[in-house]
């Protein structure tokens, strides 16, 4: 820990920022030297990352816990009104994860972009999208703020950070601003809009969160909090409503239940973004949030704040998964499983298992990543089409994709040896033994995440092509950057290249391994090392690890049966429940539902508020300027413009004052 | 000798002579007549104070300054009232070169 100096820290957030600043000053308009430099940014951002996380290995190893493995220095960024407002730096076990998760991930999907990201000009020939620059120079500026949302100990500046990866996911997801569909459905700026307004709900409950800890404990430094609790100073009921507070902003930004309907929206950005932001790191903020105020949350009262956390993530794992059996486009299949897996971590969290949520976040930002950009490379090479209805029989065609994909989507179902199993079984475990409910519907959902992950991937993967036949009428393509209708058949697919394979192939290793880290095999390593070195004794409950497998084969084995097979129709529970299978794909009418509210309930108010002020307000107001104009309108008319006239009243008044002076009797 | 009164019954009358001219006539020129009137009778009133307000016993010797005051007043008055109606004078003629009349009834411009 010693070789590691703390002043190092600040670089890693400094490098993607001067490369965010130097493309969008001055290299915007070179593509591929905009590119070199935010690769090169990152790359440098990862190894400082990377010699953080070292230090802190290597200080772990030797024995070191709890405290000796967290160092933070607190600056006063200015003082204002007596408060002083912090900034400041944390690196600890669980920071160091998440550098390395965002700086690993980022530049994977950098390096991916660089394939991704061109158009067809007329002649058919690829060229660079024309906002090339900025795209990089967004990606620079998101993950500068992601590594300073990572790195922040207080909660001001995680405020901040937290603002900014959301104004770079509004960026990003209104990157194509431009592009409309004739059919009205959700336009990427509508869609950039809907996420930023309806996080930016949840992150009224956050910042109320933070005032409550603010005026209570006077610190928003996060040791400096905790201790505070632990004294006293917030304690009970207040200190429950910070804290669901506090889980709000993650609600928003996780996209958790009932805030969740932007993510799915979220996918009009490109789909490198969607794995970066969309998938890894940005929506993962939210666990991390909870997971860096856990023992806020665990202060409080019968841990009733936990509670709702866990219930919440028990209930968006199950509820988006869900929707994730009946969605059509392969990037909503997408969404709608980083929703759930998401609810996981939260539950979690919830649950008590801290250390299995946060392994969950590591696992699944590697596999969920790998599962996006997967998804991308069968755009890409699907010419842009994204509905899976229209794909088939690309596995012939995109041999290197498929296989990584089907490993990511083993680490998704939790399959042993891949990732997901370790981090998913400890969470079910977790569950199994805090509350039955919860344990169930995380086995329910996790059933269902085996069958809707294998769905897509057979759908697109396997059977007949059936992209050229255009017997459905659904809306595709809503990737479809400049390209002129759709290619030709089968043949006309062909593998991504090389520098979009070579992420695809990392990933699927990390997928296949990343889980090695927490397995029991080796003692728990990643649990151990996130907990601070904390003795770990944790038996290894065997009917939860092998109802798991279980239920990952069986919804496995269904969803092959189902469309690989196809000895189980697939409209078996549709056919004759179709308002179910309506009610489900239209997302459960939450949409419908929002619309309503905001329409009638938000407007109305609203209507309501201009009312009051029109008429109240400004009647007020127009009514004391109209009783002075209407003085003034009749005083004028003395000001007749005639000499004699103002002569006149200068004498009649010099002759009254007189009066009053000689008459009016000297003042006692 | 005439007493202190008639003095200021001459400048009183006077004054009042001014003041129904200036306000009654309509011609720029007669009130700046009647303006310098008003003056004179002011004028009248001044001397006519320093010369009888004056200590009994000072008159006739060298006079004490407060006896004077009244009289390098009037001196000033007079010089002044002459500066005033050259400048009178001169809007009057620029009126009159605008507007082809000096009638204060036709010149309103300071109306609202």
């Amino acid at each position: 820990m010693d070789s590691f100096s703390l002043e190092y820290l600040w670089l890693i957030p400094l490098l993607p920022f001067l490369a965010f600043v130097v493309i969008a000053l001055f290299t915007r308009r070179w593509a591929r030297l905009s590119a070199y430099i935010s690769i090169l940014a990152i790359v440098a951002s990862l190894v400082v990352s990377a010699w953080a996380l070292l230090s802190l290995v290597v200080a772990f190893l030797g024995h070191a816990t709890g405290e000796e493995l967290v160092k933070q220095v607190t600056l006063t960024w200015f003082s204002a009104g007596g408060v002083d407002f912090p900034i400041g730096l944390i690196i600890d076990p669980l920071t160091a994860m998440m550098l390395i998760v965002v700086t690993v991930i980022s530049l994977l999907v950098q390096l991916f972009s660089q394939g991704y990201m061109v158009v067809k000009d007329d002649h058919g020939n690829l060229k660079k999208d024309p906002g090339y620059g900025r795209y990089f120079a967004f990606i620079s500026l998101f993950t500068m703020s992601m590594l300073i949302l990572v790195l922040a100990n207080n909660f001001l500046q995680i405020y901040i950070a937290w603002e900014l990866v959301g104004l770079c996911s509004y960026l990003l997801i209104g990157f194509w601003y431009d592009k409309t569909y004739p059919d009205g459905s959700i336009s990427p700026a509508q869609a950039a809009k809907k996420a930023f307004l309806t996080t930016r709900l949840g992150d009224l409950g956050l910042l109320v969160g933070i005032l409550i800890i603010y005026m209570t404990t006077g610190s928003f430094v996060f040791t400096d909090v905790e201790e505070a609790i632990k004294a006293g100073h917030l304690a009970g009921g207040l200190l429950t409503v910070a804290m669901i507070g506090v889980f709000l902003g993650a609600v928003g930004k996780s996209a958790q239940f009932p805030l969740h309907v932007w993510l799915p929206d979220a996918m009009e950005g490109p789909t490198p973004v969607s794995a970066l932001i969309h998938a890894a790191t940005m929506v993962a903020a939210g666990v991390y949030l909870v997971a860096r105020t856990f023992e806020m949350f665990a202060a409080s009262p019968d841990q009733q704040a936990l509670l709702v956390v866990a219930y919440i993530g028990g209930f968006t794992a199950l509820f988006a998964a869900s929707m994730g059996l009946v969605m059509n486009d392969i990037k909503k299949v997408m969404a709608y499983s980083t929703i759930s897996q998401l609810g996981y971590m939260m539950m979690g969290l919830g649950v008590g298992a801290y250390a299995a949520g946060v392994f969950h976040l590591f696992n699944h930002a590697f596999f969920k990543a790998l599962l996006f950009l997967g998804s991308g490379s069968v755009i890409y090479a699907a010419h842009h089409e994204q509905d899976m209805r229209r794909m088939g029989g690309l596995g012939k065609r995109l041999p290197v994709t498929m296989i990584t994909m089907i490993f990511a989507s083993l680490a998704l179902a939790g399959l042993p040896p891949f990732s997901g199993f370790w981090s998913k079984d400890e969470i079910l475990a977790g569950a199994a033994g805090k509350d039955q409910l919860l344990y169930i519907v995380g086995s329910l959902a996790a059933l269902f995440t085996a069958f809707y992950v294998f769905r897509a991937i057979f759908l697109t993967f396997t059977g007949e092509y059936r992209g050229a036949q255009g017997g459905y009428d659904a809306h595709g393509g809503h990737d479809d950057h400049g390209h002129g209708g759709h290619g030709g058949g089968l043949e006309s697919i062909k593998e991504s290249p090389l520098v979009m394979l070579i992420p695809l192939i990392l990933l699927a290793l990390a997928s296949l391994f990343s889980g090695f880290l927490g397995s029991p095999f080796m003692g728990n390593a990643f649990q151990s090392f996130i907990e601070k070195g904390a003795e770990l004794h944790e038996e290894i409950n065997y009917t939860v690890m092998i109802s798991s497998v279980l239920i990952a084969v069986v919804g496995i084995s269904l969803a092959s049966l189902v469309y690989y097979f196809k000895v189980i129709p697939a409209d078996l529970i549709s056919k004759p429940l179709p308002w179910l299978h309506a009610f489900v794909l239209n997302k459960y009418a939450m949409d419908d539902l929002y619309l309503w509210i905001v329409n009638n309930v938000v407007l109305g108010f609203s209507r309501a508020a201009l009312w009051f002020d029109i008429h109240i307000v400004d009647g007020i107001v127009n009514a004391v300027a109209s009783v002075i104009g209407g003085f003034g309108g009749t005083l004028r008319r003395v000001e007749t413009g005639r000499a004699p006239n103002y002569g006149l009243a200068i004498f009649a008044g010099a002759i009254i004052i007189s009066g009053i002076l000689i008459f009016g009797g000297s003042p006692r | 000798m005439l007493s202190l009164n008639a003095f200021l019954l001459l400048s009183a009358v006077l004054f009042c002579i001014g003041l129904f001219g200036a306000l009654s006539k309509r011609n720029a020129v007669a009130i700046l007549m009647s303006i310098e009137l008003m003056f004179n009778a002011v004028n009248i009133m001044l001397v006519a104070f320093a010369r009888f307000l004056a200590p009994a016993s000072t008159v006739g010797q060298a006079l004490p300054p407060v006896s004077t005051v009244g009289q390098v007043f009037t001196i000033f008055i007079i010089t002044v009232a002459a500066a005033e109606a050259a400048v009178g004078l001169a809007i009057v003629l620029a009126i009159y070169r605008t507007r082809r009349t000096i009638s204060v009834d036709e010149v309103n411009l300071m109306k609202w």
